[in-house]
């Protein structure tokens, strides 16, 4: 029989990860590297109670663009759409960064923000929780 | 027909031309001729113990797939003399089965080469049958879909690039990667994913309601090639079924292995009919059967009593069946709109249901659609009348796992999208549920390579830096034809001149006759 | 749900009209159901199609695997000869 490398249990991050099972040693580099992305990283940006927009964003950015530029030049032209978008004051709102609550540094970049490659970040705006009541 | 044989009977017949076609090697040790066998940890002792119930031999195979094929192709050829494309409710239909050729149709063949791969895995020579006459009845699939819809690709836009399309257009690596993921594992894992959780515990949701309701939309290409199918089908659930049972009753270390694949390709297989879920409620002009219906039977009764048939083995019914059976009420929902924001960058059409077509999902979601759907579709309508027809101009984030986008809401939450996120050796992952964060935590290996649409796109890998360029040049998605919204669209402007709705004006016979048909 | 359904499909053609008469006529307990193109026939724990009644429906000899031509979908484990196809959970 081939040898093969079973199945290891390792604790990474406080969560149990597995390992595949294969007829050799299987192993391959993720394919979403920052440095797959020619100087960008990725962020995705969720704008809470708005699923007019399906899913959260997946936006390419300048990792030393400023928080408030990732507002000005990213955020809003994808929110632009929907009506209470014009009411929206996204720098006073609430946010997440990958799933902790977040105060974000306007001026400062989104590096020195702690916002790294493929982080996940979710605003919250008070009193504007999409239409409906249904968090569209 | 009917020619009896009356020398043998069905199970001697079975017996002497398929395991007494087979032999125990001699120079060669079996493990060496069948490497792939053991490495899953799953325990063969006696091959000889694997039941094909219909006990189908070559000889009686070939006679009753060419009987099949002959009233196929019979259709086939009467649909197209007849214009049969004319006769459909409406021609919003044909974008159910351009969403099939470009999603479905190439899984059949992935399903061919899936099964032609294993059956020369497993050293019982009844399992190697079964895969041998499996592998032919999915290439058959995979060729009689694309000669059924290569009459409305002379009609319809949309069609014409259908294979190239499901290596690359965003939506569709949602299929393809639930394939490669099925055949890139071992035999046993694929017989379970494939045979077992697809072809037994779902595909009747695609093939069974969503074909009556073509036949219901007067596509009697689509439905008799479906059936057709389907008839193939009955053969692989009963292999489904048989190879679970087989591996349960062999070794009961087999238990916690076969338990662990379906709780995984349920989810998979689930997330995957998430398409079909819209293509029932939103794609056939004329409905069947609702997707929470369809799912109420197929899903909840069968596959309940199947369940409770595999308890004598230990095995429970899947993890997370919980949150399928309640998104049966949101799915087809969730998904429509979806791709109604991203329509720029498919390539079908998509549309804001009639009048009609809400009142009928109020009555089958009596508890969901009025409360959370209809006001949108009713905004939506709005902005379209008043010039704002809604594009979503950003690219969404995708599960690290099936690949949708993470859109799907929480259990019990509708207004609270589902995700979830690790990191993993370093680098972070996204996933639309606890169910694929599960599969990847088990598999990191697997899904760390995983080709993401929207991140390939943004390392500059798909043609070009703008959405319309990958539409255009990579994807082979014609702007302006096959993309954007339906009213208004060439097949619109086309159907209604079909139909004598709109008054022939100078050029309308280039517009009624599809550029560069065949 | 206390019923464990067993169930089978046949496009709505004439020879599944024969296939769907002999099983009702062989299973008092199924309950058969019409939609586009097709018949459906469910029943508790067990449905059986006869070959001999069959036969009689037909009035010429009849392959049990003909019916391989226009089932579309079952539910249930398979058992079949040369006189019978069953579906059933046990």
């Amino acid at each position: 029989m081939p040898e093969r490398a079973g199945p290891v249990t390792h604790k990474n991050n406080k969560v149990m990860i597995m390992s595949v099972n294969a007829l050799y040693d299987y192993k391959f580099e993720p394919r979403d590297k920052v440095e797959n992305f020619n100087g960008m990283q990725l962020v995705y940006v969720q704008w809470a109670g708005h699923l007019m927009f399906c899913a959260p964003f997946a936006l390419l950015v300048e990792p030393d663009m400023s928080f408030r530029a990732l507002i000005e030049d990213a955020l809003k032209p994808a929110v632009a759409a929907h009506p209470q978008s014009v009411k929206a004051d996204f720098l006073a709102a609430q946010w997440e960064l990958n799933g902790e609550s977040f105060t974000p540094n306007a001026d400062a970049s989104l590096v020195d923000n702690g916002i790294d490659h493929k982080s996940m970040l979710v605003v919250t705006t008070p009193g504007l929780d999409g239409m409906f009541n249904t968090g569209y | 027909m009917a020619v009896k044989n009356k020398k043998l009977n069905l199970k001697d017949k079975y017996q002497y031309l398929t395991r007494d076609m087979a032999w125990e090697p001699t120079y060669q040790k079996k493990e060496d001729i069948y490497p792939d066998e053991s490495f899953e940890g799953i325990k063969i002792l006696d091959w000889s113990q694997w039941e094909d119930p219909f006990r189908l031999t070559m000889d009686a195979y070939w006679k009753y797939q060419a009987e099949k094929e002959k009233k196929l192709y019979a259709i086939f050829d009467a649909f197209a003399q007849n214009n049969g494309h004319q006769n459909i409710t409406d021609a919003r239909y044909v974008n159910a089965l351009k969403l099939f050729l470009t999603g479905v149709s190439p899984l059949e063949h992935a399903a061919f080469q899936g099964y032609s791969k294993v059956g020369r895995q497993f050293s019982g020579a009844g399992a190697r049958v079964a895969c041998q006459m499996q592998a032919i009845d999915e290439l058959r699939h995979s060729q009689t879909q694309q000669h059924a819809m290569s009459h409305y690709n002379k009609h319809f836009n949309g069609l014409h690039d259908a294979a190239y399309m499901h290596d690359r257009v965003w939506f569709l690596s949602v299929p393809k990667s639930f394939f490669d993921d099925a055949r890139s594992a071992g035999p046993f894992e694929f017989l379970t994913a494939i045979s077992f959780s697809f072809e037994y515990v779902l595909t009747n949701l695609l093939f069974v309601p969503f074909m009556s309701g073509a036949a219901y939309n007067n596509d009697m290409a689509t439905v008799t090639f479906g059936f057709s199918a389907q008839s193939d089908e009955a053969r692989h659930m009963t292999l489904g079924l048989e190879v679970i049972k087989f591996i349960l009753e062999q070794h009961e270390d087999n238990v916690p292995i076969v338990q662990k694949w379906i709780d995984k390709w349920f989810w998979r297989g689930f997330r995957l009919l998430s398409l079909v879920s819209m293509m029932m409620d939103y794609m056939l002009p004329k409905k069947v059967m609702s997707w929470a219906e369809a799912w109420e039977v197929y899903y909840e009764q069968n596959g309940g009593a199947l369940f409770k048939d595999l308890e004598r083995y230990g095995i429970r019914p899947p993890k997370y069946e919980d949150v399928a059976n309640e998104a049966k009420h949101h799915l087809s929902h969730q998904l429509w709109t979806t791709f109604y924001q991203y329509s720029h960058a498919t390539n079908f059409h998509t549309w804001i249901p009639t009048e009609e077509e809400m009142d009928w999902m109020s009555e089958k979601y009596p508890d969901t659609f009025d409360k959370y759907y209809r006001p949108r579709y009713e905004f939506l309508a709005k902005e379209h009348a008043e010039g704002r027809r809604y594009y979503n101009n950003t690219l969404p984030q995708l599960c690290q796992v099936c690949q949708v986008p993470t859109l799907f809401t929480e259990k019990g939450d509708a207004t609270k999208l589902s995700h979830r996120q690790i990191e993993h050796e370093g680098e972070r992952y996204h996933f639309c549920s606890e169910a694929c964060c599960d599969i990847f935590k088990d598999e990191p290996e697997k899904y760390v390579q995983a080709w993401l649409p929207v991140h390939q796109i943004y390392q500059g890998n798909c043609g070009g830096a703008d959405v319309e360029t990958v539409v255009q040049k990579y994807y082979h998605i014609n702007i302006g034809e096959d993309n954007f919204e339906y009213v208004g669209s060439p097949d619109h402007k086309r159907w209604q001149f079909i139909k004598g709705m709109a008054p022939q004006q100078k050029g309308d016979d280039e517009a009624a006759e599809k550029p560069n048909a065949a | 749900m206390s019923q464990q359904l067993v169930f089978i499909v046949f496009q709505d053609n004439d020879n599944a009209r024969y296939l769907a008469d002999a099983i009702m006529a062989d299973n008092p307990h199924a309950e058969m159901q019409h939609q586009p193109a097709m018949i459906r026939i469910q029943a508790d724990k067990r449905l059986v199609i006869n070959r001999e009644t069959m036969e009689e429906e037909l009035g010429r000899d009849w392959d049990v695997q003909e019916m391989l031509i226009d089932v579309i979908s079952i539910g249930g484990n398979v058992d079949e000869d040369d006189d019978h196809f069953i579906l059933e959970w046990k």
